[in-house]
């Protein structure tokens, strides 16, 4: 019986050819969209979220202090409440540490500017709750009279928190995500219409089909089952088409260009397993509901 | 005409019913009322038998078609009960409504048959979206082609074929799976009268194997000839229902005679 089904889907599918054709490319488009926006907005969130968990003070030391002046902070820094840890790192380390973010394959510009070391040695304090972050700033920096901060140490140049990266990240992603939901919510809604459109379509053409089914006693089900494979079959080629796309784009573009630059590199986005799921349940949910609207409109048995 | 010999000593089977089995029909004050308001049928009452044969006629318009809708639950009854082998289908849910047509063949004037399917897969089309095994269906399909006269046709598509050839394979579709109750709606309209006599005799027989069979028509001289029940519907209501009965009460024929003396017919009005 599934043969059956199957069967007069395809045939209505190729007597359908262009309507069905135009649903397909629109499915297809709206998952490619899709496809890119799901990593974008995930590897945007991680990255904020990254940022904002880490909450933790740098403290940069003025390079003219003395060995005595550093360790001296390093203990006021200790007896701070809130604090859990406090890392020293060094002039030498901090540039160790950006030569390994860069990577190895970094590029002369960088190299020339990273002979002289520009870096600030500092120390770098872990919280206990990254909530405190206020309160240890404002012990090691207590606002004076005159509303400026005055630094508990001499050997302080400066001490940031990352809440500023935080909002910045957040301000130039969120943009980006709302433009991306707005144009895959247009495409989701054409995708259906379209699909809707073209079962309409089958239906008409189908009509003559139709009516003996309903006369000759064919059960509700069994009327509306090869419309709504036709649906499906539109919605899993697709997806599987816009998801080899994604492939070959990962595959020729993404990879190559994150070994290059490790800055590009994502930080922690969807696995391309999940997505290839995601997209195909995505274009299948849309066909579907595609079917199921016009079936309830034009096919009451 | 052998017809109407039939006709005379064949004596219909389980006529009448005796006692305790259920009319295959049965309607009380059925009432349907169309969206807008139009009357289809208005107050009707009337029982069909197991194994009779029954004309309904009247003008267009009267009710006819919405008498055979109705039984065939496409339109639903605004008032009354409608019974169809002791089922009360006004009552049936939605879900059991494929079942009820299962167990009825219906004929349409417009043959509705798919064009692009011979006359083999028309009637075998029809098996399989009620699920029936292909096995099944590769026995019954040649079986009533053979009924119905169109052996040797299988393989034609309906356009290839005369009208009269269509209707054979819309009645072939319609009793493949012997129903207890076949309707047809205008079964000869858009037929000669040669032809229409081969369809009717048709009836007949799909009628003497116990079916019973209700036709919609206004192919007068195959009433007259037929000599069976006929219910006459005017406005959704019925104004005559005559056992052995004429397309025409004789005083309408007679009234209908004076008016246009040409058209009258010896044979029918038996002068």
């Amino acid at each position: 019986m599934r043969v059956f089904f199957l069967k007069e889907a395809l045939r209505a599918l190729r007597r359908n050819a262009a309507p069905s054709l135009a649903a397909f490319a629109t499915v297809l488009i709206t998952t490619l969209v899709l496809g890119v926006f799901i990593p974008v907005v995930r590897a945007a969130t991680a990255k904020t979220n990254e940022v904002r968990n880490k909450i933790e003070l740098e403290v940069y030391i003025q390079d003219t202090a003395s060995k005595a002046q550093v360790a001296e902070l390093g203990n006021m820094i200790r007896d701070i409440g809130h604090v859990d840890s406090v890392q020293y790192i060094s002039k030498n380390q901090a540039l160790k540490i950006l030569k390994h973010r860069l990577g190895s394959k970094s590029d002369p510009i960088t190299q020339g500017l990273l002979q002289s070391n520009p870096l600030p040695a500092s120390y770098r304090i872990h919280l206990d709750d990254p909530s405190n972050v206020g309160l240890v700033k404002n012990s090691l920096a207590p606002r004076g009279t005159d509303g400026r901060p005055r630094y508990i140490s001499g050997a302080i140049n400066d001490v940031q928190d990352r809440e500023d990266d935080t909002k910045k990240i957040l301000s130039a992603t969120s943009t980006i995500k709302l433009l991306l939901a707005v144009l895959a919510a247009l495409l989701v809604l054409a995708s259906i219409l379209l699909v809707a459109n073209t079962i309409r379509l089958s239906i008409f053409a189908r009509r003559r089909e139709v009516e003996v089914m309903r006369l000759v006693g064919a059960t509700n089900w069994f009327i509306r089952w090869p419309f709504v494979i036709e649906g499906l079959v539109v919605g899993f080629f697709g997806a599987a088409i816009a998801i080899a796309l994604l492939w070959v784009a990962k595959v020729t573009v993404v990879d190559p260009w994150s070994d290059r630059f490790a800055l590009i590199a994502a930080p922690r986005t969807i696995s391309f397993t999940v997505l290839v799921l995601v997209l195909l349940a995505a274009g299948m949910a849309v066909s579907s509901l595609g079917s199921g609207l016009t079936l309830r409109r034009f096919l009451k048995v | 005409m052998a017809l109407i010999e039939d006709s005379t000593h064949a004596p219909q089977a389980r006529r009448g019913a005796g006692g305790g089995v259920a009319p295959v029909v049965q309607m009380r004050d059925a009432t349907v009322v169309y969206p807008g308001g139009n009357v289809g049928l208005d107050g009707v009452s009337l029982s069909v038998d197991r194994g009779e044969f029954a004309f309904l006629v009247g003008a267009t318009g009267c009710g006819k078609s919405t008498f055979i809708r109705l039984l065939m639950r496409e339109v639903d009854p605004a008032r009354g009960q409608v019974l169809v082998a002791g089922t009360d289908i006004g009552a049936m849910p939605r879900k059991r409504v494929p079942k009820l047509r299962r167990n009825i063949g219906v004929v349409f004037q417009d043959f509705k048959l798919l064009p692009n399917r011979t006359v083999y897969d028309n009637v075998a089309y029809s098996l399989q979206v009620i699920g029936e095994a292909r096995s099944s269906i590769r026995s019954k399909v040649p079986e009533i082609l053979r009924l119905v006269g169109l052996s040797t046709k299988l393989h034609d598509y309906p356009d290839e074929l005369s009208g009269g050839e269509q209707q054979r394979v819309s009645l072939a579709r319609a009793f493949v799976n012997h129903p207890p109750l076949l309707l047809a709606d205008e079964p000869t309209g858009n037929l000669d009268p040669e032809t229409s006599i081969g369809i009717m005799q048709l009836l007949y027989r799909i009628n003497r194997t116990g079916t019973t069979v209700i036709v919609a028509t206004h192919d007068s001289d195959m009433v007259d000839r037929m000599r069976r029940r006929v219910v006459e519907l005017d406005k959704g209501r019925i104004v005559r229902d005559q056992r052995g009965g004429q397309y025409r009460t004789d005083a309408g024929t007679a009234e209908f005679e004076a008016r246009f003396p040409d058209t009258a017919d010896a044979s029918t009005t038996g002068i």
